[in-house]
């Protein structure tokens, strides 16, 4: 029988191949993309053409660019055909399943091509094109990323402006777009001025539908997000996991701090999100601001483990202790949740933070590692062993094709709450050695 | 699902009460976001025939069922309540009479829109009406903006005649219009109808109306543009429509075979098939069988239950954690005498509100709809699909598909070696009850006559089902 877990993969991987002009934000949004998609469980990769193109040729100005220049041609053509080979090795030998062809894409003879190879090989293509035409967007990307490319590494930002602006000319010159009428059978989307507008043929499946969800949610407003924990909880004091416990004196303080920082942050409709858990809706009450309770945002659920310590779990469940340690983002406690289900359960509320502008999250130690192992984009083994002390905002900002991390250590005192991964994780081990690295507690 | 909200200084609660009521100052208690402040006119536009009936009638049934309350208002029956249908002259362009009263209809229709939003905490409301001017979309945008609405445009563009003519012939002959016409004769004058209003409509356009919030769907899917999505239930209901599809097919629904708990009476746990239970499994693998069915997918929960059941069907199947069985939380794995031997204020509160009651610990009706949504948008994008799954659940999955409200969801009968097959047809569903000859313990407790915390446990005792 073939039993899969809530998959929504296809049989058949998946090729997305993007298009568009240079600065129309096609990185911004393979990489965005491809973060969602790994985050979500479904390997994913970027395959960026000009990467495979600053490995056998280092530029020197837009003339590579010219469609006149024979020479070219070639080797582009030759990168092209490189990376799509890489493509293949990542499809059949690395487990992959969706790749992201990055690059321009802008004839209709490259996307041919691209097609045939597909459909040769077995995989299902869905084309991203991002059409721009707002001379303030292109000038801000080409500040934002262009400027300060490898290509550009020995030119002022003027002659950089000036080379790239020729660069993009030399491309309109053959661009022609996903056509309407003649492209009717192939699965794409559009994307108008930064997300104004879409255009969506052919769906074919669901991971595609999921990836034109997402495209049509995300947006490129400046804003920040920040991340905080509830303050210091009772159970925390006592070691203990779980529960649904009030805020310790100590908690209340940090609350109160919490809320002066914001205020002093000037914040512009902020938007405040907690769980239904006390601990973070105490949080909350000490902001004075309108705040939304997700259920969804609720700590981890440990099972059979709930409100124990470490020490009792060790005495009373060691052998789930020991299987937990050897792989902490699957195990799942019984009768409780795994970090994989704790992602799955945190998609909407990823999707809704996509959407928003200015938020802040008042949640739990797993549930922000989830979050922001998303934001930050670490992989499935970093994300358990996250660090996310209490008392402790994190403020993100978008940055060119990241994010900007602020620590603010609120200094107001707190117990440790994060364990790393002992030396010894064998079920056979002896109690100190599981315990060797608990934090301390009363 | 209907839930009360109540006004708060601007801020909207949502979706009733917990069990803890809590009074915290700045709260908002929601499973789910606030999807939006400002109301929300959906307005469909399109040449009749074209489907839009079909859906604002669904786009409503899914509003509804994720907690959203919703309502169509559709301009042909306040047609039909003023003038009785003669023929399609009645929507010439030249008819001046007709306008003015197809005028006074659509301000009738609007004027209960106010209504419903004003008085009735409703939150969507989806005008389903040919909207093919401009003038009378412009219209109709000025009336929202007056009224603090926001406005999301629905239009449904098809060119494919085949697709057509199936609308014609699936709802538009046996439409009340055309009462005392044979087919041909109804046919006839619809197309003729349909020519009126081509006459002059004027579609949403790229540049014109560039700053209106739109949706255009293109021969029933196979193209969408999405114009300037303004929040998150218009990012839903993009969603959604984008997910749906007419292709013809089959939903199969049947709980697990009986289990070892179900014969003792007990709920939720995660116990294995009794052999009547196995009996059933194999039953429902030769009745599958025969149905013959084309390419059927075939969903489990992660329980030893439904993956048994499963297993017996000879066809690979997928488990989802969100087809699990309701958690019950402190009461798991518990007869309904020891819920009120042990719980007994708990068990009435259940009785009073079962759509919204939450199990200490575990989880409501509420809550399972929320996390059966993906469930549902998966099952819109599928075509067959067999799911085998859980008493509560499949109430869930029930009340989507055959429309039922919050009230009446907790209590629809789904009993055990039992498949149901639904098919879509017309506006609705046709539902099959297949029983599969195999006896099971009945597991369906009817609302009690007393709900009081104070009842005697004779009273909360009445309506439990048999058990050894």
């Amino acid at each position: 029988m073939i039993i899969m877990q809530n998959t929504f993969f296809t049989n058949s991987p998946t090729l997305i191949v993007m298009v568009g002009l240079p600065a129309r934000g096609k990185t911004y949004i393979s990489k965005k993309l491809t973060r969602y998609l790994n985050w979500i469980g479904v390997p994913t990769k970027v395959f960026n053409l000009g990467q495979y193109r600053r490995e056998v040729q280092s530029y020197k100005s837009f003339e590579f660019f010219r469609p006149d220049n024979e020479e070219a041609m070639q080797i582009r053509k030759a990168c092209a055909s490189n990376a799509l080979k890489d493509v293949v090795i990542y499809f059949s030998k690395e487990h992959g399943q969706v790749a992201v062809f990055d690059a321009t894409n802008t004839t209709r003879e490259r996307r041919v091509s691209i097609v045939s190879f597909a459909k040769e090989k077995g995989y299902k293509v869905f084309f991203v094109e991002s059409i721009c035409d707002d001379p303030d967007i292109i000038a801000q990307n080409i500040a934002d990323v262009k400027v300060s490319s490898p290509d550009y590494l020995n030119c002022d930002k003027e002659e950089a402006l000036a080379d790239f602006l020729k660069r993009i000319e030399c491309y309109k010159q053959t661009y022609v777009p996903l056509d309407d009428e003649k492209d009717r059978r192939l699965s794409y989307i559009k994307i108008f001025n930064v997300g104004s507008r879409y255009l969506v043929n052919c769906v074919q499946d669901h991971i595609q539908s999921r990836i034109v969800y997402y495209l049509m949610n995300i947006h490129v407003t400046p804003r920040s997000i920040y991340l905080s924990r509830h303050g210091e909880s009772n159970m925390n004091l006592l070691g203990r996991i779980g529960g649904d416990s009030g805020l310790s004196p100590r908690g209340h303080k940090y609350a109160t701090a919490l809320g002066t920082f914001i205020k002093s942050q000037h914040i512009k409709d902020l938007k405040v999100w907690t769980s239904h858990m006390k601990r973070t809706i105490q949080t909350a009450e000490h902001l004075g601001i309108p705040y939304e309770q997700w259920k969804a945002l609720n700590e981890i659920d440990a099972g059979v483990c709930e409100e124990m310590t470490y020490e009792e779990i060790q005495d009373n469940h060691p052998e789930e202790f020991a299987l937990r340690d050897q792989d902490k983002y699957r195990y799942r406690y019984p009768k409780g949740e795994s970090y994989e289900d704790l992602v799955h359960r945190l998609e909407p509320v990823i999707m809704e933070l996509e959407r928003q502008e200015n938020v802040l999250v008042v949640c739990h130690q797993a549930v922000m590692r989830c979050l922001l192992a998303y934001l930050l984009d670490k992989t499935a083994d970093e994300l358990p062993y996250l660090k996310c002390p209490l008392h402790t905002a994190l403020k993100l900002t978008p940055v060119a094709y990241g994010c900007k991390v602020e620590h603010v250590f609120l200094n107001i005192e707190a117990v440790n709450t994060h364990r790393e991964r002992p030396g010894n994780v064998d079920v056979s081990r002896d109690p100190e050695e599981a315990l060797k690295t608990i934090p301390d507690h009363f």
